[in-house]
């Protein structure tokens, strides 16, 4: 059996399952209801949709979705200004394709690209710096969202683009980092987070040790978990475990991939281009020291410096819960919107939209007509 | 004012393009032979039937691993006689060409039709050929339509599924996206996946000349299996229940579409189709399709049950997912 395999075992995971469902059982016990653990990145949410996890465990406990989206995260405003860089003449976007359909206050990268803008969708931020270096006559703008996993490959082609003289090639940094977020998250009285599962490809980057605060300070269990059907069932069997315990730990299941301190490398790649700053969150608000800025150093390549971009105030779309939601206030059903109004056709928030998007996943994997 | 543009997702077989279809073009063409929206339309004519459908073939790159633009043309309108139980006979061919396209290339589109053609028996028998300058279009675009011929027993139709119905497939999933994608990003993946383009009125026609209890066929192209599933449980008026062990999906396909974030299920076929049949017959379509070259991997994939036209699947473990149209392109993932 091919070596990724062995974490989908079917028959591996049903034996699993009824050991969690055993612990769950005993933790609703001592709980008096049933435990509540948040899967913080979209990658697990997706996942714990597409293996119909809810569907199995939901009696038992509940998996809530958290803020791991970097396209659901993204603000009104930067959306907007993304927007706003599309409408400049002689500018192409290039972006990640989640982008393209996320709806800003007005209109979203896909209908501005119908209307004439030149959008241009890359797998990977070297193919848009190529693509710059081909076509010196137009500025490319490439999107920088994403999370500490993305960071560090974008701050490598700022500095690729700088050694090879691409002058004609910027970056719009809306980075951000998780800590932060998840302190804000745990520090909201009104949530109840029993547990996290915690993001496999974040602790790649930034280290197991990164996250020991959650225990350390705040007194919860937490396991760093891989995205194979296996890897999620284990992570939740620990952290019942050490609830049951009555242990707090940040634990790592996901050794195969995740060490202590990270990847070194990516983290000095990261802090030789980006700087921290404060950082607004969609549903969160600004966030003290959790996004990531361009330095000025590298400010030939930060395209908020370069190119003056006027926004209206952002119209926030009524009714949309996708705040709450990130926040593990309410999952994709609380949402009076959802399914109805807001759907992956005619999506009214980006949770709808991005493919780690926990509307999307609901959507598309666990609604029933 | 950009709510009143046409988006690429118009184009991508899923829900926006219904909702075009069922808005637009129906409000002014409507009739009732096109208000049916079956791959094929059914015509009687002095007492006999014919089918006829059309297909437009934009495909970028015009030449990737399996196939062509030019044998994409043949065997997608090919396909949708065939589904639609009709015996394809004559193709018209209209060719959209961008001023300094290859001639050699054209030539090979060219051969590679005709090979199509004369392996799936049929014979273009019109054709129009229009020159645009450079830049006002992408290389080359074909359109194809097709006439087939109806034998007069030949009943296939969403009122014929009923519950306890089985659901077959021949073969694995999302080559043909994978394989376009694959070669339009230059993916260099260690395993070349080659598209599944293939005309299927063989297989089809022997399974409809053995079996009287094949209920509807689909072919299998954007959207995915899983859209077609969707539009035959809406429209039947019946829940489509899948099992996701059985479903056949090659372990290259399945391997890039999820380092690409893409659900095989969703990934267009060209040479692949669902048939609805009743159970006693199952098993012997299985095995006529196995002993057929584009059905060797065929297996019973799902069932039909009473219901309200939702697709469920079961997981491996156990759990029920809901499978529903193709909403957007499909997109890579950024995180």
């Amino acid at each position: 059996m091919p070596f990724l395999e062995k974490f989908r075992d079917p028959a591996i995971g049903r034996g699993l399952l009824v050991k969690v469902i055993e612990r769950a059982r005993a933790v609703r016990e001592k709980l008096g209801r049933p435990a509540v653990f948040m899967e913080v990145c979209g990658t697990h949410t997706v996942a714990i949709s597409r293996a119909g996890l809810r569907s199995i465990l939901g009696e038992y406990l509940e998996l809530r979705s958290g803020p791991g989206c970097p396209v659901c995260v993204t603000d009104y405003a930067d959306i907007d200004r993304m927007v706003a860089f599309a409408s400049l003449p002689g500018v192409t976007i290039g972006t990640f394709g989640d982008m393209m359909r996320v709806p800003g206050s007005r209109t979203s990268l896909e209908r501005r690209r119908a209307a004439g803008a030149d959008v241009r969708v890359f797998y990977s931020p070297r193919d848009a710096v190529a693509y710059a270096a081909e076509h010196p006559e137009r500025e490319m703008v490439f999107l920088g969202v994403g999370f500490e996993t993305t960071a560090p490959g974008i701050a490598a082609v700022i500095a690729e683009a700088r050694a090879r003289g691409v002058k004609n090639f910027s970056v719009f940094s809306t980075h951000k980092l998780v800590p932060p977020a998840m302190r804000t998250i745990i520090a909201d009285p009104e949530l109840k987070i029993d547990g996290f599962i915690l993001p496999g490809h974040v602790s790649t980057i930034i280290g197991r040790r990164s996250f020991d605060f959650i225990a350390s300070e705040y007194g919860l269990p937490a396991v760093v978990s891989g995205f194979e059907t296996l890897d999620i069932i284990d992570a939740v069997y620990r952290l019942l475990g050490q609830m049951l315990n009555g242990e707090a730990r940040v634990e790592n299941g996901y050794t195969r991939v995740v060490r202590e301190e990270g990847n070194v490398r990516a983290q000095a790649q990261m802090a030789e281009v980006f700087e921290v700053g404060d950082a607004s969150w969609r549903g969160f608000g600004v966030i003290p020291e959790s996004g990531l800025n361009i330095r000025p150093a590298y400010r030939g390549f930060d395209a908020a410096a370069r190119f003056e971009v006027a926004i209206e105030p952002p119209r926030l779309p009524r009714g949309c819960a996708c705040g709450d939601l990130l926040k593990g206030k309410l999952t994709p059903r609380d949402c009076r919107l959802f399914g109805t109004a807001c759907t992956p056709t005619h999506p009214v928030g980006p949770c709808m939209v991005s493919s780690e998007g926990a509307c999307a996943a609901y959507y598309q994997y666990e609604r029933h007509e | 004012m950009e709510n009143k543009l046409v988006l690429l997702a118009h184009g991508d077989g899923g829900r926006l393009t219904h909702e075009l279809v069922t808005g637009l073009f129906l409000k002014y063409f409507g009739n009732d032979i096109l208000a049916r929206l079956t791959d094929a339309a059914a015509l009687h004519l002095n007492g006999g039937r014919i089918a006829v459908t059309t297909d437009a073939f934009v495909v970028n790159p015009p030449f990737f691993p399996g196939g062509d633009i030019g044998k994409l043309a043949v065997c997608g309108t090919v396909n949708d006689l065939a589904v639609s139980g009709a015996e394809p006979r004559y193709l018209t061919a209209s060719f959209l060409i961008e001023e300094g396209f290859p001639l050699a290339d054209l030539e090979r589109v060219a051969a590679s039709m005709a090979r199509a053609c004369r392996e799936a028996g049929v014979e273009i028998v019109a054709g129009d050929t229009k020159v645009v300058g450079r830049g006002q279009l992408d290389r080359i675009f074909i359109n194809t339509t097709g006439v087939g011929y109806l034998p007069p027993d030949r009943d296939l139709g969403y009122h014929r599924i009923a519950p306890g119905d089985l659901v077959l497939v021949n073969g694995n999933l999302g080559d043909h996206g994978m394989a376009v994608l694959a070669q339009r990003e230059g993916f260099g993946f260690e395993d070349q996946i080659a598209s599944d383009c293939a005309a299927l009125n063989g297989i089809i026609g022997e399974l409809l000349r053995a079996l009287r209890g094949i209920k509807l066929m689909r072919d299998l192209t954007r959207g995915g299996m899983a859209t077609a599933a969707k539009e035959i449980a809406t429209a039947a008026g019946v829940d489509v229940w899948l099992d996701e062990q059985a479903i056949p999906i090659g372990a290259a396909t399945r391997g890039a579409a999820e380092m690409l974030g893409l659900d095989p299920l969703y990934l267009a076929n060209e040479g692949k189709f669902l048939t609805v049949i009743a159970p006693e017959e199952a098993d012997r379509a299985v095995a006529l399709m196995r002993a057929h070259p584009l059905g060797r991997d065929a297996c019973i994939i799902g069932e039909v049950r009473a219901g309200k036209g939702n697709v469920y699947l079961k997981t491996a473990l156990g759990g029920t997912k809901f499978l529903d149209m193709l909403a957007g392109a499909p997109l890579p993932r950024i995180c």
